[in-house]
């Protein structure tokens, strides 16, 4: 066991040294503690799974319980744009990229993030339907209205109105790119997909300690 | 009415003829067939004679008139109807005619068929050119009519058009109204149902409307001038009201206005619609509301009524009155466990605290309520609610925006963020758009948005409120709403951006007194204060650094409005403000400058802030800063210059640090009057010093000042003569000011009202009257007399400063004695200001009095007028100034008949001897002077002798001061006399 651990330790310190070359925001030792930890959530995770990497359900249980996402459907899609090559499974490597952007990224990187979050269909543009979907739930209904989707269909409009810069009725990378640029306010305009201050300081304290035993 | 018409037909260039124009032929038409139909259509009225006939040249003959109501004789042709005095109706004795009811003008037009328009024309050219003549029944009818159907329109008054769209948009609330009908059925081809001879009062219509909650029904009438109530139904129920006519009662611009005011009902209903209806009264705007508004009026309409089955209390959020209602978050939020800091938050504490606030303002004296500074005036006082009435027309954004705020208050925080981001693309700076947001309970939903924890939401709702509290309504509902005290708290987030925008937020709704108390009562000066932590800017500063810089920026921003109350100056002293201040005005950044030199003039009215900014090394700041290249900083610097300039060493401390010449050099933006105000006002205080006054005479200001002393706004004028009068000090200046041509317009000032200025002015005056060669000049001017009626002047400081204008001018002026005696009421005037309380005004006349006794006739003339027992009367005063110039004036006064005795008897000796006690050497020699012309008495010599002259005159014998040297001695001399003489008696 001690010496599995060691080589393991080995490992982990080459995983990491090859990893924070390829991250903006991780040096080496913080990439060593995200891959320690990551080695950590896959050892709760069944056996059969583990070598695949995290799966959606833990993944979404991370952004839930330590980034208070509440949304599923904004929490499988954050999911989605981590697992860079859809495999259902959340690699290593995924999983420190993603938390590179997820936890220090520029804004232009998180534009990037949030982008790829809400275009659900994933093809290259979020579409009135797409922003249906998302928005659904944002406004309290009127019940007694004739269309109790009135409303979340007229901030949709409102919402296209403001991003569809070159007017082809959807909001395409550039669109999306220029308005928060505009306006900081909208970088999660569909739905909250980035952690709070708090519980990114809290997360990176939890994370980047110093390891016991060592 | 008729004079209506005169005025709409177009007159030819020479005046006497109609132009033969489009409108002149449309109005004939008009007229032509209106008058044509008259007889038909109204037959009672059309065989009314008019009190003066109508009288034109037709070009009509006898042989037109072929109706047999005519009888035809010759060329001439008369009506067989006749008025009761006998004269037929109609007359022609060609080629005048004479028409005398609009029966035979109708038939008339009838019989010329094709000459009918020439008729019309000529008939109406004779009367409006010699309007004495005019038609008084006639034309008033015919004007009426014509002005109702065909000017009004275009007067924006009330039309038939108008109140027929009201009415049926009424009949169609029938919710709110139970009943509305017109009194009469039948409408005239002019859109108007009242009968004609009350149309010719300009009413338009009556109207029975049955509201829910009037009793029992209202009787009204639509006039082109208004909606008025008829008070007819007194009469009928038989009150006791005597006088039978319709009385009116106030008149309303629409049937809406009226009903509001009478029904409140109605009024509360058509508050929670945002009624429809008021897009219609203008008359102007009905087609537009027809064609384009119809969708959207429909629309909201029925959203509302959808609002107010459902959720009765929800209309409550669109009454203007019920601002208290708290909002919640909605349950979603609750649910994601982002529910507001403070949601329990009940209206109670805050409104508590207010209402304690009020309290303790307005009975506890010495409170804080009213302390304020005098820089004040400037800014907005609250005012009371100005828009009574609904506009008559809104925009499309008010809808829009309307609609965006429904949206806020039931939106998470994802679709608040868009809606908040959409409502900052509406020009917020209009004040319909302002307006909008609080009408609809914006304000609340963007308050309450403060109070919840999402930054974002939090940012959004600042950004919007920052730029919406340029508007002073709305300062004062964020204020009443407690939005300050949100706020003031959110300065405690760690997050910069929203500390900016709540200090930003803070400083444009601070602009009023109370906003002012509250940021401090709810400990927001401490936190602003704390803002300007930052490090001043050095060469290359951090992202993270102009962050901070960029904190303390808006910090300073709010704590300038807030530092024009008193005790926020002291809050901000004592929390430490003034050396964080110091430390930021080394930034260079002129946007950090700005604000913070600008609270620290605002705060240099207090003393302590004055020694603050000369010992904090802050001088040298602001002096450097008079050379930027930004006229508000230079202004703000100037102006902070005046206010410490009062103190000797800073005004050396300008000097040393070069300020005196960018002074100079500002005052050649005399375009900029603020600028200017500051600048000169700042020369004034400094030109004190002598020092500075050498270089101002370098840097050549004084030809500058004299050419400023024309056409400028009087806070410019004091300051400029203010320093004209202290570079005076300086005799060379004396030349310069007359050379320059600056004495006229100074004597002009003279006879200004503005007491600061009159101060000023006669100082100046007075300065410039000690050069011989300006005093001719002043007396060509009649500059003298000037000053001598500002004696009566009510202010003391105005007589004081202009007595000791006198002085100088009496003493340089030739035949001053002659001058002086011409002023008739003059020496009586000037010695009854010796019964003065103030001292300055004492001290200054009993100089000018010195100087008046000089002259033997005068001193006789004052003598009469009882100076002596005035000035006896005074000389128990300790006043080491005054002092010195009543024993002047007792001296000079002593020359004229029993004067000298009459001192002695009045108990004015004594009193005189102890002056030689003070520390005063010029109290000493006046005092001496005083002395030896008194002790030529006897009985005087004797007082002074027992009060123990002899030894305090010995000392002053051994002064330098040759005149008291010798005013001592001569005294002492005559003493001696007296006792030798006195000795000789008894032993001879």
């Amino acid at each position: 066991m001690q010496k599995m651990s060691a080589m393991n330790r080995k490992l982990i310190q080459n995983l990491a040294e090859t990893l924070c070359k390829q991250v903006k925001h991780f040096d080496k030792r913080e990439t060593e503690c995200l891959i320690r930890l990551f080695s950590g959530l896959l050892g709760e995770q069944a056996e059969r799974r583990a070598a695949h990497g995290l799966d959606r359900v833990r993944f979404r249980n991370i952004l839930h319980n330590t980034f208070g996402m509440t949304d599923d459907m904004m929490m499988d899609s954050v999911f989605r744009a981590f697992d860079k090559d859809n495999d259902t499974y959340i690699s290593v490597k995924e999983w420190v990229e993603g938390l590179s952007v997820f936890l220090r990224g520029a804004l232009d990187e998180k534009i990037k993030f949030c982008f790829d979050v809400y275009n659900l269909h994933g093809d290259g543009y979020i579409s009135r339907e797409e922003m249906l979907q998302m928005l659904k739930d944002s406004l309290i209904r009127q019940p007694t209205e004739e269309d109790p989707d009135e409303g979340i269909k007229d901030i949709v409009e409102i919402a296209l109105k403001k991003m569809d810069h070159d007017h082809d009725g959807k909001v395409s990378y550039s669109d999306f790119e220029k308005t928060v640029k505009d306006e900081n306010l909208l970088l999660e305009a569909f739905g909250n997909c980035l952690p709070d201050a708090k519980s990114v300081l809290a997360f990176e304290q939890h994370a980047f300690q110093e390891p016991h035993g060592h | 009415m008729g004079l209506t018409i005169s005025r709409a037909v177009q007159w030819s260039s020479d005046g006497d003829q109609l132009e033969n124009s489009p409108l002149n032929n449309d109005i004939l038409t008009e007229i032509l067939l209106f008058t044509e139909g008259f007889e038909d259509r109204h037959p009672q009225e059309a065989s009314i004679p008019f009190c003066e006939p109508l009288q034109w040249n037709t070009s009509l003959e006898a042989a037109d008139f072929t109706s047999d109501i005519y009888n035809t004789r010759g060329e001439s042709a008369v009506s067989l109807e006749c008025d009761d005095k006998g004269r037929p109706l109609l007359q022609l004795s060609p080629p005048a005619i004479t028409v005398h009811s609009f029966y035979h003008l109708s038939n008339l037009l009838k019989l010329s068929k094709d000459k009918k328009m020439k008729e019309v024309w000529a008939c109406l050219e004779g009367e409006l050119l010699c309007m004495h003549s005019l038609l008084y029944y006639c034309f008033w009818l015919l004007s009426c009519i014509f002005v109702v159907c065909v000017l009004l329109p275009r007067e924006g008054r009330l039309s038939p058009a108008a109140v027929n769209t009201e009415v049926d948009l009424l009949k169609r609330e029938n919710r709110v109204l139970k009943s509305v009908h017109y009194t009469s059925d039948y409408v005239f081809s002019n859109g108007c149902r009242s009968p004609p001879w009350r149309q010719m009062e300009g009413e338009i219509c009556s109207l029975i409307i049955e509201t829910c909650d009037t009793e029992p029904t209202l009787f009204i009438t639509c006039n082109t001038s208004g909606v008025f109530l008829n008070e007819v139904r007194k009469l009928i129920n038989g009150e006791g009201v005597e006088n039978s006519s319709m009385t009116k009662s106030e008149v309303y611009k629409d049937i809406v206005t009226l009903l509001k005011n009478q029904s409140p009902h109605f009024a509360a209903a058509a508050d929670e619609q945002d009624f429809a209806i008021q897009d219609v009264p203008s008359a102007k705007k009905i087609l537009h509301v027809e064609t384009v508004d119809v969708e959207e009026t429909g629309q909201t309409l029925k959203s509302y009524d959808h609002e107010e089955k459902n959720v009765p209390e929800k209309l409550a959020w669109n009454k203007p009155g019920s601002r208290n209602k708290k909002l919640e978050p909605s349950l979603k939020w609750k649910n994601l466990g982002l529910t507001s800091r403070e949601s329990k938050k009940s209206p109670g504490p805050a409104s508590e605290n207010k209402k304690k606030a009020n309290f303790s303002g307005s009975s506890l004296p010495g409170s804080d309520d009213f302390s304020e500074s005098s820089s004040e005036d400037e800014e907005d006082e609250e005012k009371p609610e100005r828009r009574a009435e609904i506009p008559t027309d809104l925009p499309s954004e008010y809808w829009q925006i309307q609609k965006l705020v429904k949206y806020l208050k039931g939106a998470n925080q994802t679709a608040t963020v868009i809606v908040l981001c959409t409502l900052r693309d509406f020009n917020l700076v209009q004040e319909t758009c302002q307006l909008a947001i609080r009408d609809v309970g914006g304000l609340e939903v963007l308050i309450n948005l403060l109070d919840t924890d999402d930054i974002r939401c939090n940012i959004g709702s600042l950004k919007i409120l920052r730029e919406i509290s340029c508007n002073s309504l709305i300062r004062q509902t964020i204020a009443d709403l407690g939005g300050l005290q949100t706020m003031v708290s959110i300065l405690d987030t760690p997050v910069k951006e929203l500390k900016c925008l709540a200090a930003e937020t803070i400083a444009n709704v601070a602009k009023f007194r109370r906003a002012r108390r509250t940021v401090r009562q709810y400990g927001g000066i401490k936190r602003l204060v704390e803002l300007l932590d930052c490090l001043p800017d050095s060469v290359s500063l951090s992202a993270e650094q102009e962050r901070d810089a960029d904190v303390a920026r808006c910090g300073a921003l709010a704590l300038w409005s807030c530092s024009k109350s008193t005790r926020n100056k002291e809050s901000i002293r004592q929390a430490g403000g003034i050396p964080l201040l110091a430390r930021l005005l080394k930034s260079s950044q002129k946007n950090m400058l700005i604000p913070v030199v600008g609270t620290l003039q605002e705060c240099a009215s207090e003393k302590s802030y004055r020694i603050a900014i000369q010992t904090e090394g802050m001088i040298e700041d602001l002096v450097k800063n008079l050379s930027c290249d930004n006229q508000e900083l230079q202004m703000h610097c100037a102006s902070a210059i005046f206010k410490c300039a009062e103190d000797k060493h800073t005004r050396d401390l300008v000097r040393q640090y070069d300020g005196l010449k960018p002074l100079v050099m500002l005052l050649n933006k005399a375009e900029n009057k603020q600028l200017l105000a500051a600048t000169t006002g700042a020369i004034w205080k400094c030109s004190i010093s002598l020092e500075n006054v050498a270089k101002f005479q370098e840097y050549r200001a004084l030809e500058i000042l004299v050419g400023l002393l024309k056409d400028q706004p009087e806070e410019v004028l004091v300051n400029v003569v203010g320093a004209l009068g202290e570079c005076a000090q300086i005799s060379e200046n004396l030349a310069t000011i007359r050379k320059s041509g600056g004495i006229q317009p100074l004597v002009k000032l003279l006879s200004g009202t503005n007491q600061a200025l009159l101060v000023n002015v006669t100082k100046a005056v007075g300065a410039c009257a000690t050069d011989p060669e300006n005093m001719p000049i002043i007396d060509r001017l009649d500059g003298v007399r000037l000053l001598w009626s500002l004696l009566k002047n009510p202010s003391p400081d105005v007589q004081a400063s202009a007595a000791w204008a006198i002085c100088p001018c009496i003493e340089n002026a030739k035949d001053a004695g002659e001058m002086v005696r011409s002023f008739v009421g003059g020496l009586e005037l000037i010695v009854n200001l010796l019964k003065s309380q103030n001292k300055d005004v004492l001290a200054s006349v009993c100089a000018a009095i010195a100087k008046i006794a000089k002259d033997v006739e005068n001193l006789a003339v004052i003598s009469d007028h009882g100076v002596v027992p005035m000035l006896a009367n005074l000389t128990n005063t300790v006043d080491d100034k005054l002092r010195r110039y009543l024993a002047e004036a007792i001296a000079c006064c002593c020359m004229w008949g029993s004067n000298c005795v009459s001192f002695g008897e009045a108990g004015a000796v004594a009193p005189l001897v102890h002056y030689l006690h003070s520390k005063d050497p010029l109290v000493h020699q006046a005092t001496a002077r005083a002395l030896f012309e008194l002790s030529k008495d006897p009985n005087n010599c004797i007082t002074m002798h027992e009060n123990g002259v002899v030894k305090l005159l010995l000392i002053m014998i051994g002064s330098t001061d040759a005149i008291l040297q010798e005013a001592a001695a001569s005294c002492v001399a005559n003493i001696r006399c007296l006792a030798l003489a006195n000795d000789k008696a008894k032993n001879g």
